[in-house]
């Protein structure tokens, strides 16, 4: 082919937007674009997000080898006990389980790996093929509850059904069904559930020391370093608290309607978010314990005092510079916009892979003008942006790490896959700490793009 | 005389499996083509987590696209999201080649590809189109390994479809190696005055340079002129002692009467002999000097290190013929390979194994097909092992047994430069001889209560 193209695809126009420039009507929650190289997974890949840290269950992927295998303990997520999690296990379909179903063989696979592991429940994940061939699950995990004694739990995650949005759902769906099944005594009525956060590095041990310091008791832990039991019985706390857009909110929805427990949405990303997540919490117990807010006022008083000196020295360096982010969630975007000006930062594109309409709206409400919002992007459209807008730290995951290292720009990732613990104030410092490590190596001025630059201005600087 | 156990135990799960899906590996291969892009037909959670997966081995970008088929397409078939796929990928990246490979999704509802293609090349025929390859690879049904090879040999017999005036080249099918190994293959050819057609070339577009700007699709590659014309080439060089029975070699050979040497992935001194003799006599001349120093400088340090490793007990698995070339290795120096495990079934391993160890291995390894770690540590708690070689993912077993780990092969994702370890020839093996000792010798350090400064 001869014609120059762009590197967008016309089908994505309407699923980028820049701030500012008329009303925001971006496209969304779409089927991902056949040949585009999204940056997306799939609807299995939702669950396993999801469920992936309940650590004393038994995570069985129910398909060919590969799906199980990719998500072999890519995340972060640590356990404070059991790592039964850290398994991947796998019925590895074979080409007469295909012609004959599948069933047989695993239901031997739950017999074999229930007696081997003594989990506390079993979650059976449907992938692609099983939705094909049309193995019962659900009869097969029916059965399997009874025989072993414990809740073997089906979940509906076949990839191709939706994106991993739609895997959120149905990880909730199978979680809910635990749900209510244990004892609720000795709960607190100052108590808590923390949704939607999946303990990387350790996130959600911060997190839980905050409640602890302000009196709050976690019930459960949805699902960072979480446990079935505790899950079983997270109907007995008073306050259900929600971080990220997609994850679990379709669980604290289906709790509010069957058991009255109300939500907020919290974020323990920057220092604002965090701040303002925990003063809510305290606002909402303040007529059972009055002096919670006092507390949780000392705590972030306590916090900051350590945490902004500390902050002002990387802002220093950092002041002014430009930074591109490409999320999951878009909810984590809003923190993110919000932290980087705290280290003097600005973003100038932010994308994700399952925002909503309202979502994207916020997000062009806390942007400046001229900053990129995207939805879906693929690799190209990546590097288009990160060129134009001339950015000097990338934000996203793994598969993101090349496209910016390529372009030669500072990378952090701040992906499931993470193993530094960015959460909380002391996670704030270590983000401060890794952005201003990405921004500012000296390895960037041989990276042939800078490289360049400098030596054009060296040149221009002769001559003058 | 090898106690050969085929069979898996009577496990019906898999836990922690130690083979991958099988369009992973034909994504590898046709990324090592020039101009190449791999196209998998399926749906989209299949090729992010192989991209995401190959990335951390390579550090590299790897763009695989997909037809990303939804429920519908699912039900009434993927064909127009390939087609139009097709289409949005050539918009975008200007290949010369797409390799499209099949997943479990599109085998199950039985896609008929070839079909496609057809349609594809009637509606579209007016436009500058790209090489189109296909491969059929369902999961359920092989390994990495399987991919790998299916979709070199659908690229010779796909692209080399007509006779081609002899061109005095040498054609090698490497097998999965590393970046670095293709490197040192073609300065090994070079200085032997081969010039050589290497299929898949992926030294440059899984292990590229820092570049200006963010390329669509890396340079380097095997040039789909070459693989035209390797029809006309003198001979082929294949590695592999468990390759399928029909390759890309064997392809050439019965089509156009390449004759096609099958040896054994150069691992060791015996099997890196072997490659050096085929190379005297397809080229005519005699093994350069460097190549004999190379050697001879590998045969000084198997005597000067016999000491530390001998009588060692080894632990091996991966990719079937890795294993192969590792247990010829490790055997060579007095390493007893206790255990050789690969993920595939039906290769031949056993019999592979007791060729290349044939006069060197005191003890005949357990070998074992189709395993997982689950398998192997099952195996590994009676065997115990000193040595562990093989992938990273290995590492966990390792660290549970407290016994180092020699990292080799694909995937290592624990540890930088996996794409530039170099496993061939004399100089690969004299690499993984110091390797091998040298991790013995650290152990030794670790455990002891003196530092001892000389060892
Ligand atoms: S469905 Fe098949 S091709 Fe896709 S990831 Fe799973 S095993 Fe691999
Ligand atoms: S087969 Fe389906 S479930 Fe498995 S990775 Fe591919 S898209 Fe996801």
């Amino acid at each position: 082919m001869t014609v120059k193209i762009a590197d967008i695809l016309e089908e994505r126009r309407d699923q980028i937007h820049r701030t500012g420039e008329g009303a925001i009507d971006i496209a969304c929650n779409r089927e991902s674009l056949a040949g585009a190289v999204s940056q997306r997974a799939c609807v299995f890949c939702g669950s396993r997000v999801v469920l992936y840290p309940i650590a004393d269950a038994l995570h069985l992927v129910h398909g060919p080898i590969g799906c199980a295998v990719y998500t072999w303990d890519i995340r972060g997520s640590l356990s404070s006990g059991p790592e039964l999690h850290r398994l991947s296990f796998s019925t590895d379909l074979q080409e007469t389980d295909v012609i004959f179903g599948g069933e047989k063989k695993l239901e031997a696979a739950l017999d074999e790996l229930i007696d081997r592991h003594s989990p506390k429940a079993a979650f059976v994940y449907s992938t692609c093929i099983v939705g094909l061939i049309g193995d019962d699950m659900e009869a097969v995990c029916r059965k399997m509850t009874e025989k072993k004694g414990i809740p073997v739990l089906p979940v509906m995650s076949e990839g191709f059904k939706g994106n991993k949005r739609a895997g959120y759902e149905a990880a909730c769906k199978a979680m809910f069904r635990l749900i209510g099944e244990g004892d609720t005594s000795g709960i607190s009525p100052v108590s808590v559930n923390i949704f939607g956060d999946f303990n990387l590095a350790g996130e959600i041990w911060i997190i839980r020391e905050y409640f602890e310091r302000m009196g709050v008791q976690v019930v459960a832990n949805v699902t960072g370093d979480g446990r079935v039991n505790d899950i079983a019985r997270c109907h007995g706390a008073a306050l259900n608290l929600v971080q990220c857009s997609g994850s679990t909110m379709d669980l604290a929805k289906m709790m509010k309607e069957k058991y009255g427990i109300p939500f907020q949405r919290v974020s323990y990303l920057g220092i604002e978010d965090m701040a303002d997540s925990l003063y809510r919490v305290a606002d909402f117990f303040k007529d059972k314990d009055p002096s919670i807010v006092e507390r949780t006022q000392a705590l972030v008083r306590d916090e900051l005092q350590k945490l902004m000196p500390e902050l002002a020295r990387y802002r220093k360096d950092l002041e002014g510079k430009k930074v591109a982010m490409y999320v999951g969630g878009s909810f984590k975007a809003f923190s993110l916009v919000k932290a980087f000006r705290h280290l003097g930062m600005k973003v100038v594109v932010v994308g994700s892979q399952t925002g909503t309409k309202e979502d994207y709206a916020e997000l062009a409400e806390i942007t400046d003008p001229g900053t990129v919002i995207i939805d879906d992007a693929n690799p190209l459209e990546l590097s288009h942006f990160i060129k134009e807008k001339d950015v000097d730290v990338f934000v996203g995951g793994v598969k993101e790490r090349p496209i910016a290292f390529k372009l030669g720009v500072g990378f952090c990732d701040h992906n499931h896959e993470r193993k530094e613990a960015l959460e909380g104030f002391t996670g704030m410092l270590n983000f401060a700490r890794e952005i201003h490590a990405s921004a500012m190596s000296p390895v960037w001025q041989f990276a042939p793009r800078r490289a360049n630059r400098i030596r054009a201005a060296r040149k221009e600087a002769v001559n003058e | 005389m090898s106690k050969v156990k085929t069979a898996r135990p009577n496990f019906v799960s898999t836990t922690n499996a130690c083979k991958l899906c099988t369009p992973l590996g034909a994504s590898l291969a046709f990324r090592g083509v020039e101009g190449g892009i791999p196209f998998l037909h399926g749906s989209q959670g299949c090729a992010t987590y192989m991209r995401r997966y190959i990335i951390s081995h390579f550090r590299e970008p790897v763009d695989i696209a997909s037809s990303a088929l939804g429920e519908k397409n699912a039900i009434y078939g993927g064909g127009p999201n390939l087609k139009k796929g097709i289409l949005n990928v050539m918009k975008k990246y200007e290949p010369k080649l797409v390799g499209v490979a099949t997943t479990c999704l599109t085998e199950t509802i039985g896609d008929d590809v070839p079909m496609y293609f057809n349609e594809f090349f009637k509606e579209f025929g007016d436009l500058d189109l790209p090489e189109l390859v296909r491969v059929s690879t369902p999961s359920y049904n092989g390994t990495h390994t399987d991919g790998w090879h299916g979709a070199v040999r659908s690229m010779v017999e796909q692209l080399c479809v007509e006779d081609h005036a002899d061109t005095g080249r040498v054609n090698i099918l490497p097998n999965m190696v590393s970046c670095e190994d293709i490197r040192h293959l073609r300065d090994i050819c070079d200085h032997f005055g081969i010039e050589a057609t290497i299929l898949p070339d992926i030294s440059e577009t899984l292990d590229g340079p820092a570049l200006e700007d963010y390329v669509k699709i890396p340079e380097g590659g095997t040039p789909i002129s070459e693989i035209k014309a390797m029809s006309g080439a003198r001979a082929t060089i294949e590695f592999g002692r468990c390759l399928p029975r029909e390759t890309g070699g064997t392809s050439l050979e019965t089509r156009f009467g390449v004759e096609n040497h099958r040896i054994g992935l150069p691992m060791g001194l015996r099997e890196s002999d072997r490659f050096f003799e085929v190379l005297e006599s397809v080229s005519g001349n005699p093994m350069p000097r460097r190549y004999e120093l190379e050697r001879g400088r590998l045969v000084d340090a198997y005597v000067d290190g016999h000491k530390y490793i001998f009588g060692k007990r080894a632990v091996v698995y991966g990719e079937e013929d890795l294993v192969v070339g590792l247990c010829a290795f490790l055997s060579e120096i007095g390493v007893d390979v206790v255990l050789a495990g690969t993920g595939s079934r039906g290769k031949g391993l056993e019999g592979a194994i007791a060729q290349v160890t044939h006069g060197t291995a005191r003890v005949a390894p357990e070998v074992r097909e189709a395993v997982d770690f689950h398998d192997i540590a099952a195996e590994a708690e009676t065997l115990a092992p000193d040595l562990v070689v093989g992938h990273s993912k290995g590492y966990r077993y390792a660290r549970e047994w407290n016994v180092p780990l020699v990292r080799v092969g694909f995937p290592i994702h624990d540890r930088f430069g996996g794409q530039r370890l170099l496993h061939l020839g004399y100089k690969g093996t004299q690499a993984l001889f110091d390797r091998v000792v040298n991790a013995v010798i650290e152990k030794k350090q670790a455990d002891s209560s003196i530092g001892y400064g000389y060892i």
